[in-house]
């Protein structure tokens, strides 16, 4: 591994998305974003839906969209376990009003605990995406 | 000593089947190939979820503030068991050799005095379980993974047993399905998903530094809150997949034998007409010229 950088590695429950090296990392954590730099002491922490900016080389960050998981670093690694991950640049903003609608209805059409439980956990996701979008 | 005509039928229908055999053959490649990809795609994520869980669990297993999921529910009496199979037939031993595994489970179970209740996924399971167990069966679920196994899928059966778990109705989650380990073979596994079996804590492995002591975020107990019903779910997954691929791999094998029999018999019927027509011929000639020569 080339010295002073983190080994990031993305990871749906479907298929390693991304495996590369960067500076720095941007982690939308439960408890708040962190960065991560070689070196950080490790650290296991929620994640909130919101994006990861990876940062490398000095340009424009690469800015991926992931819906809540759970993150591991190491002081060589930063390794993302998302439950969904887009490119924020991928992300339709008409698209994503209508999964906030249709996840708003079905909150409220529903009466039961669990599925309205779930949808609301998806108006979460969209609204995160929507305010990502700005 | 069959007709020529009941022969020449009979080549026509093992040729026909032959070719349905060959064709699934076909069929099951592809879908192997396909499902092989996922199960191997989605091998990280359930690796390094154990991963986390080991380091995670590791300091808080025993710890009164320990989840249920992890900690169990302080007692054993009632097991679950996930019955994994496949929704239809002709693969083989695929279906026979999971459930023979999930009987010899449930007979071990309720040998030691414990009650069992059964899920079926896939219908074969349920087929072949219901006359013996049928009483045990809790719900079937078919259609899993119809076309590919999705995560949603998954996270549905998980949500079932999580929210069986909640409600008390069993102590000890076990699954039952076939470990994909090459095209032409499968193991059957038995996996204990609730309470959530802690993994050998190896030291050489890459924990960065002697067990690295993690910083919690927000807190071990908020992780694991989070994180034990996503392994469930990751867990019943991972099995679906390899059990996907282990299906087609079954279905591949069985129908590739099939065809090979097939041809195998194609040719002893060919041989026998042959035999019969020249037969025929002779037959005839003797009496044409046995007539010829009494004239």
């Amino acid at each position: 591994m080339a010295d002073g950088k983190v080994a990031f590695e993305l990871v749906t429950p479907e298929r390693l998305l991304l495996s590369q090296e960067a500076d720095m990392v941007v982690v939308p954590g439960g408890a708040g974003d962190f960065g991560v730099l070689p070196r950080h002491s490790p650290l296991i922490s929620t994640v909130r839906p919101g994006t990861i900016r990876l940062h490398d080389g000095g340009g424009e960050p690469a800015e991926i969209f992931v819906a809540g998981g759970f993150a591991e670093v190491t002081p060589e690694r930063c390794t993302v376990l998302a439950e969904e991950a887009v490119p924020l640049a991928d992300l339709d903003r008409a698209e994503v009003e209508r999964e906030l609608r249709e996840a708003r209805e079905d909150a409220a059409d529903t009466d039961d605990e669990r599925r309205r439980a779930a949808a609301l956990r998806r108006a979460a996701v969209a609204e995160a995406k929507l305010a990502e979008l700005g | 000593m069959p007709s020529l005509k009941e022969l020449r039928n009979r080549i026509s229908s093992v040729r026909a089947t032959q070719k349905i055999t060959s064709a699934m053959k076909m069929v099951a490649a592809a879908k192997l190939r396909r499902a092989q990809e996922a199960a191997e795609a989605a091998r990280p994520y359930a690796e390094r979820m154990e991963r986390m869980l080991g380091s995670l669990g590791g300091s808080m297993a025993g710890s009164a503030g320990a989840p249920k999921l992890l900690s169990g529910s302080g007692d054993d009496r009632v097991h679950l068991v996930v019955v994994a199979t496949a929704d239809r037939g002709l693969c083989g031993g695929f279906n026979g050799g999971i459930v023979r595994r999930a009987r010899e489970l449930i007979d071990e179970l309720e040998g030691a005095g414990k009650t069992v209740r059964i899920l079926c996924v896939g219908r074969k399971g349920r087929d072949q379980l219901r006359r013996l167990h049928g009483t045990k069966i809790v719900d079937i679920i078919e259609g899993v993974g119809r076309r590919s196994v999705e995560f949603a899928e998954a996270d549905e059966i998980a949500e079932r047993v999580r929210t069986m778990f909640d409600e008390g109705e069993f102590d000890v989650c076990t699954m039952v399905y076939a470990r994909f380990k090459s095209a032409i073979s499968n193991e059957v596994t038995v996996q204990q998903l609730v309470p959530a079996p802690l993994p050998e804590r190896d030291e050489g492995a890459d924990a960065g530094g002697p067990s690295a002591v993690y910083i919690y975020e927000p807190d071990e107990e908020a992780i694991l809150e989070d994180l034990l019903p996503r392994n469930v779910s990751v867990q019943v997954y991972r099995a679906l997949l390899e059990n996907a691929a282990s299906e087609h791999g079954a279905r591949m094998a069985a129908m590739d034998n099939a065809t090979r029999n097939a041809g195998d018999m194609i040719a002893r019927l060919t041989l026998q007409y042959n035999r019969t027509r020249q037969a025929m011929i002779t037959k005839e000639l003797i009496e044409i010229i046995s007539g010829a020569e009494a004239v």
